[in-house]
């Protein structure tokens, strides 16, 4: 495949994303943010973000797993994971977190519970399809060309 | 931030005889912190980054000071309530923009109340920091 052609189809999955409500302009904010100095800047907030999720993850699923709940505990990782999360511009985990908060709220168990395994889909769906973005710019610059940068216009 | 813009902030920003901003980043989330980081750096904006309320008035305590603080609400140790409070006490005047997710009308009141100057919600984005930045070319004056 020659770079024009990379460079479309890019373009093109990222769009995708944006439509199915996957990213937020917030990441393009960030891509904003990368230039010759900073040429890694937006893999590097996400690699972050990342790792700070699965944390947060685990730390959750321990602290549902406990005979005694502490809500308060729990609503303040999920604090955590929604300003990370509607930082990088990942909109589905992000409103998967106010519900679970809601949750939180009401000390109800169940909701939680099921909010937790939400959160977790979302999650895996923003960690691949971002994987499969950065693998897509790799190939781009491995062949010669360059990231094209996308505008907001649709 | 288009180009032309960035250009004119910076022809702003850095006037001979205006020195060149500083700032400090509150915030307990690492990602947050890495991103408002670079937020302001691109904008030409020399910063530090405090993980809590109690780091970020220990830093003042030092004997530094910042043009602009950004303060997140929600932080373990010492909050950005009480932190703003504190601040304040101690006879800092810098800029000091409240920065939270926040929503409730009560809330962003009680952080405005501590001593803000500002307040925006998150996620922040350069036009909010430049909206925040007249604030300081105001002060000044």
């Amino acid at each position: 495949m020659e770079v024009g052609q990379m460079q479309r189809r890019l373009l093109e999955y990222t769009k995708s994303l944006f439509m199915e409500g996957v990213l937020d302009n917030q990441f393009l904010q960030l891509q904003q943010l990368q230039d010759e100095s900073n040429p890694d800047f937006v893999a590097e907030v996400v690699s972050l973000f990342f790792a700070d999720s699965e944390r947060l993850l685990n730390d959750l699923t321990r602290a549902l797993d406990q005979p005694t709940i502490d809500f308060k505990m729990v609503d303040s990782h999920v604090h955590q994971l929604k300003g990370s999360s509607s930082s990088i511009g990942a909109e589905r985990i992000k409103n998967a977190c106010v519900a679970f908060r809601n949750f939180c709220e009401e000390q109800n168990i169940e909701g939680c519970m099921s909010c937790l395994q939400q959160v977790k889909q979302e999650y895996c769906l923003v960690k691949n399809k971002l994987e499969t973005l950065f693998r897509m710019e790799q190939q781009i610059v491995a062949a010669g060309g360059s990231i094209p940068m996308m505008e907001l216009s649709f | 931030m288009k180009a032309p813009e960035k250009e004119i902030l910076g022809t702003k920003m850095n006037h001979r005889h205006r020195p060149k901003i500083t700032a400090l980043v509150v915030d307990d989330n690492m990602v947050v912190r890495a991103i408002h980081h670079r937020l302001l750096q691109d904008l030409g904006i020399e910063n530090q980054v405090a993980v809590n309320g109690k780091e970020a008035v220990d830093v003042h305590s030092s004997g530094q000071y910042f043009d602009l603080i950004l303060m997140d609400m929600d932080m373990p140790v010492m909050n950005g309530i009480e932190a703003t409070r504190k601040l304040r006490a101690m006879g800092i005047r810098s800029t000091i923009a409240g920065i939270s997710s926040r929503s409730l009308e009560r809330e962003k009141q009680e952080f405005m109340e501590a001593g803000l100057d500002d307040y925006h919600e998150k996620p922040l984005t350069a036009d909010k920091i430049v909206s925040i930045l007249h604030k300081i070319s105001n002060h000044s004056g």
